[in-house]
């Protein structure tokens, strides 16, 4: 006879016994020992029919194909640049993936991306040794320039991307801002400075409160109070290319995101990295 | 202090020889860090941060096979009752790292990330016994809250034999007692039973060492209670909306 020792939806803690008995299966976070269910990491059970498996609600990034990321490059090599992930690797970037014009051997790469650019790319594979091939060729994948970058909770990215980018959008819209959220919990924001500003409180108040009910109505509320508009950041984002590609949704995208044509660097600056004065 | 031998014995802060200081433990204090903890046993204090996964250099101490788990215990210069202890790593702070690395090690399962550390950070800005014990336990804490696998938490206490007097977690009264203490620290994982810390520091007879892991065992069953509690604690928020 099995029986589950705690309600769905709870908190558990690793070590902490799950069910009893053979009738349930041990899933993700959790394992099992003689015949106890039993959690390794730290997370809200879920009772999937008879399996049982844990959403961890903290941890690293864990790099999976087809993520969507922004990365930071940090070192320029013969063949490509090494891109930072924002988790335990780093990711290579190799000319090929990243360049649609012929480049001579020996080139000098930097005229495409410097140490310090952010790009946003797509992880084409992960090996069993965690080596992590990044590619840009796709729509809305590129360098990015100007903006803001701020690190989220890479297990709250689903909740700030929302159901089909319908969180997202409900920022982009009120504060005019172009936003990409990364996979790996590295997110983009781009417009007048100060609906930025209520972009990232808005995101910092989703990663806080998502798990309570009613979280679009409190970010909607939250944008009317803040003096989110629209309208300011127009100007800055009036030539801007589509850059929806972190709802992963299904429309067609504009390619004129996707022109690297070599330019000079010194004078484009990337994003400013923002923190909390720390 | 001294004592002479068939006195009978009271603890010097009146408790029972089985009871453990007060315990104060909380998750997720440290923005920064992917995981962290605090963990208060009486006066000592112990903080610990956990960064990590990340990629480990030099590369010669890079394990294919699976992450390495990277400890450093570092008392604070003002922590302690006596001196000032002098910052820096010491002999004495390079085997309680290595040791809780021991401790803690066998309840993780760092398979997933070869080649990468995870770094835990134990600093001590206050002491008074017990603080590789108190160490333990907020890194296990800190290293659930960085959302590592692993199997169960550690608890750790230490236990000491005063004049054939078995008790539960000395202070530094308790622990400067004349003739010489005994004094057993113990990390316990309570889901296989396991003793992943046992040192000794002093002498003790088989029979009491028997009685001792009994004694440090149950504690650190209480002492486990208290650090799930920490860690649910965090999320509370959560289950009210629930």
């Amino acid at each position: 006879m099995g029986e589950i020792l705690l309600k769905e939806k709870e908190i558990v803690i690793p070590g902490e016994e799950l069910a009893r008995g053979l009738d349930y299966l041990p899933g993700n976070g959790t394992y099992r020992s003689n015949d106890t269910i039993r959690a390794c990491r730290l997370g809200v059970l879920t009772i999937d029919g008879r399996a049982i498996k844990i959403i961890p609600l903290t941890g690293n990034y864990n790099p999976k194909r087809d993520d969507v990321i922004i990365g930071k490059v940090i070192d320029v090599s013969l063949n490509g640049w090494r891109i930072e992930t924002n988790s335990a690797y780093s990711g290579l970037l190799s000319v090929k993936d990243a360049v649609s014009e012929y480049v001579d051997r020996g080139a000098d790469l930097t005229q495409y991306f410097v140490i310090g650019d952010y790009v946003v790319a797509r992880i084409i594979n992960v090996t069993s040794q965690k080596l992590i091939d990044l590619g840009l060729k796709g729509p809305g994948l590129r360098k990015l320039s100007g903006g803001r970058i701020i690190n989220v909770n890479t297990n709250k990215v689903p909740r700030i991307i929302g159901k089909q980018g319908s969180m997202v959008s409900l920022i982009k819209d009120a504060t005019g801002c172009r936003i990409i959220v990364g996979q790996n919990g590295i997110v983009w924001i781009q417009g007048d400075p100060k609906q930025e500003l209520i972009a990232i409180r808005a995101i910092h108040i989703i990663e806080e409160e998502s798990h309570l009910s009613g979280l679009t109505d409190r970010i909607n509320a939250f944008l009317k109070d803040s003096g989110a508009d629209p309208s300011a950041s127009a100007a800055i984002n009036a030539d801007a290319p589509s850059d929806d590609i972190s709802q992963q949704s299904e429309q067609s995208h504009e390619s004129s995101g996707y022109d690297r044509r070599p330019q000079g660097h010194s004078y484009n600056r990337g994003p400013r990295r923002h923190s909390n004065g720390g | 202090m001294k004592m002479t031998k068939h006195e009978k014995f009271e603890r010097p802060d009146g408790r029972k020889m089985d009871e453990i200081r007060p315990i104060e433990a909380k998750a997720g204090i440290i923005k920064r860090a992917d995981g962290s903890a605090m963990f208060r046993i009486g006066s000592t204090v112990a903080y610990a941060s956990v960064h990590g996964p990340r990629e480990l250099y030099p590369k010669f101490l890079q394990n294919p096979g699976k992450g390495i788990l990277r400890c450093n215990y570092n008392m604070m210069p003002f922590s302690g009752s006596g001196e000032r202890v002098r910052p820096g790593g010491s002999r004495r702070s390079k085997e309680i790292s290595m040791v809780t690395e021991n401790a803690l090690m066998p309840v993780l399962d760092l398979s997933e990330f070869p080649n990468a550390v995870v770094d835990v950070f134990i600093e001590l800005p206050q002491t008074d016994a017990g603080s590789r014990c108190a160490g333990i336990c907020a890194a296990s804490m800190a290293l659930a809250d960085a959302g590592i696998v692993m199997k169960d938490l550690v608890a750790a206490v230490s236990v000491g034999n005063i004049n054939g007097n078995l008790v539960v977690d000395l202070n530094k009264d308790e622990e400067d007692i004349e003739p010489a203490v005994a004094d057993i620290p113990i990390a316990y994982v309570l889901s296989t039973k396991e003793i992943t810390l046992l040192q000794m520091d002093g002498p003790i007879s088989q029979e009491d060492l028997k009685k001792v892991l009994e004694m440090g065992t149950k504690a650190c069953e209480k002492i486990i209670e208290v650090q799930r509690q920490a860690l649910k604690d965090k999320y509370k928020g959560d289950k009210d909306a629930e």
